[in-house]
């Protein structure tokens, strides 16, 4: 008796289940699966708009063909995205875990620095940060600034450069870092939610083991590489996931594909472009997820 | 003598000893560098974030003039509200604001309820091949927009659910465009912007409260809907609020999708996106375009901003009992 009850609870609940996600199901099918399939038939066809809406003509492989060989920007732009992401999610990572450490701790003024850390969740994204770069004021005052303070304090990255070049670090390294103090702004602004991720983890860490290592006389320093960043491990994994489709997101490429099909409105050659750009996009996360996933550390 | 000086020098020891284990000197230096470095890091992160938001605000209030006067770094000397009256009447700011708040806070409210149910439905009533179809809500995640975007946008050009309008009218379907249903529609169907990450975000926390909590309600003779509307939903709050938050603040910034649907419509990202053609027709001089495009960002920022002010307490809060985590 007792168990056909729990059965029917189960059936229920798978019931209510299917109930539940099928507004999703619905516009998976509407506005995913079928859109998906149609780009697929446009990437290979000729588009045309007419007034009882549009005509498609099979053309094979040439609208990929035409934007790898004969398109001047796609492959240009394509390389450009790449290298940028492969250069800002090392570091994103890298500063989004340092700051949530950082925020985890307790000290005057908690509140405030972290409503001033997540202000770039809010703040930096879409149109804006796209007028910021295009501002020619911004600029023209950022360069002044620069060159105040390279007259004035002598601290700027240009001195240290040479300084660390003669102190014989790789020159690869000492550039790499240079680059990333330059644009700083970017990655501080763009980390704000693998900030939060990392933070709501380290606040899920049982305090239980801080306080048997400290007993055990493990520093700060010993607890934080062999207790939080073991743990925080599976979420390096979703922030670096996270990070790549971010960058990828909204750059040259997208906007290079979005001007193909609603400038020359070329829909055929855009929606090729776009398949090649997911099929990368793919492919990079496919090969980081393996390399980080084979050392992620699972509590339970 | 000699035998002396051993047995002083181990009482010495002893107390340097118990000198250092009461006040703990190295200890203390340590701590107290470390809150200096700590500070130093904080506040340089911060200010990377303020300073161009308070810069923002010191061109504001300039005049013209002002910009290239190098005398002049915060306080402007000629203090004018010209450039915001001008902004507001280049944005037609209170029309596009209103026009924006309608389209925001509708797909976070109608995303907030899919996403919610979503979210539930994956994390507790699990169904045969549930674990295949969140692998699908994770692809929807991966996938660019930009692969979807031009049938999507024909599918609203031509708006027809699985071709049954077409059946009864004959008609090629009905243009959505410049409206807010391909907003409202993909909100309500969870297909809006990074509505995968809500879905994942509430999954993750359906699953970390206590299983006692529906089972209590069960054994009361609840059902599953009456549970989950007065069990779990109460308790999912700071869940909802971060997803609203996101959602709303991600769709008022959003310029991809509204210049996409609506690209001849009074709203925020468009008018923004036309000011600087708009105004190089008016006056062509790059510092005064400048002036104006940067009010104009602060203007169309304000609101989210003053809406951050006060909800950042919460929110803030909220995320330690979030639990974005698995």
């Amino acid at each position: 008796m007792a168990k056909k009850r729990l059965l029917s609870l189960e059936r229920k609940k798978s019931v209510y289940g299917v109930l539940f996600i099928s507004p999703w199901i619905i516009g998976f099918l509407l506005l995913m699966a079928v859109p998906l399939y149609q780009s697929i038939r446009f990437s290979f066809s000729e588009l045309t708009i007419n007034a009882s809406g549009y005509s498609l003509e099979y053309v094979g492989w040439a609208n990929f063909n035409k934007a790898f060989f004969v398109d001047t920007w796609f492959n240009r732009s394509l390389t450009e995205a790449v290298t940028k992401m492969l250069l800002n999610v090392p570091l994103i990572i890298f500063f989004s875990l340092f700051t949530a450490t950082l925020l985890s701790q307790k000290f005057r003024g908690r509140m405030l620095t972290r409503s001033i850390i997540f202000l770039p969740v809010v703040m930096a994204s879409g149109v804006i940060a796209g007028l910021d770069g295009s501002n020619y004021l911004a600029s023209m005052m950022g360069e002044a600034a620069n060159d105040m303070e390279g007259n004035y304090t002598g601290l700027s990255g240009f001195d240290l450069i040479p300084f660390l070049l003669d102190a014989g670090m790789s020159r690869s390294i000492v550039f790499y870092f240079a680059e990333a103090v330059d644009r700083i702004y970017q990655i501080v602004t763009s980390s704000g939610v693998q900030i939060l991720i990392f933070l709501a983890g380290i606040q899920s860490i049982s305090p239980s083991l801080y306080e048997a290592s400290k007993m055990e006389g493990a520093t700060g320093y010993e607890s934080f590489w062999k207790i939080t960043f073991p743990m925080m491990t599976p979420l390096i994994l979703t922030n670096t996931v996270y990070s790549i489709v971010d960058s990828f997101y909204k750059n040259n490429v997208t906007n290079y594909i979005k001007d193909i099909a609603f400038r020359q409105l070329n829909f055929g050659l855009s929606s090729a472009m776009s398949w090649a750009y997911f099929v990368l996009i793919s492919i990079i996360l496919l090969i980081s997820t393996t390399i980080i996933s084979k050392r992620v550390f699972y509590y339970d | 003598m000699k035998a002396a000086t051993p047995n002083r020098g181990a009482s010495a020891a002893a107390t340097v000893r118990e000198w250092n284990s009461t006040y703990r000197p190295v200890d203390k230096v340590k701590n107290v560098l470390w809150v200096i470095a700590r500070s130093f890091l904080l506040f340089g992160i911060c200010f990377i974030i303020i300073y161009p938001i308070l810069s923002k605000l010191s061109i504001a209030f300039k005049d013209r003039g002002d910009i290239f006067d190098s005398t002049i770094v915060w306080i402007p000397r000629h203090f004018t509200m010209d450039n915001i009256y001008k902004a507001i009447e280049l944005l037609d700011y209170f029309e596009a604001v209103t026009n924006t708040f309608i389209l925001s806070a509708g797909t976070a409210v109608l995303q907030v309820i899919s996403c919610a149910l979503a979210g539930y439905g994956f994390a507790r009533l699990k169904f045969k091949g549930s674990g295949i179809v969140f692998a699908l809500v994770v692809f929807t995640i991966v996938i660019p927009p930009q692969t979807i975007m031009a049938p999507t946008y024909l599918h609203f050009r031509f708006f027809d659910v699985f071709g049954l309008y077409g059946l009864f009218t004959g008609k090629p379907g009905v243009n959505l465009l410049e409206s807010y249903w391909p907003f409202f529609i993909s909100s309500a169907t969870a297909m809006g912007m990074k509505n995968g990450l809500y879905i994942y975000i509430f999954r993750q926390f359906f699953r970390g409260l206590p299983k006692e909590l529906e089972e209590a309600a069960y054994v009361d003779g609840a059902g599953i809907l009456k549970s989950f509307f007065k069990v779990m939903l109460p308790n999912a709050i700071p869940a909802m609020a971060t997803v609203a938050l996101f959602s709303f603040v991600w769709q008022w910034n959003d310029d991809y999708f509204t210049n996409l649907y609506m690209a001849n419509s009074v709203v925020l990202s468009k008018m923004l996106y036309i000011l600087p053609s708009n105004l190089l027709a008016i006056r062509d001089e790059y510092s005064y375009v400048s002036l104006l495009i940067n009010t104009a960002t602060l203007l169309a920022i304000a609101p989210i901003f003053l809406l951050y002010l006060f909800a950042q307490r919460y929110f803030v809060e909220s995320v330690e009992r979030t639990g974005l985590v698995g």
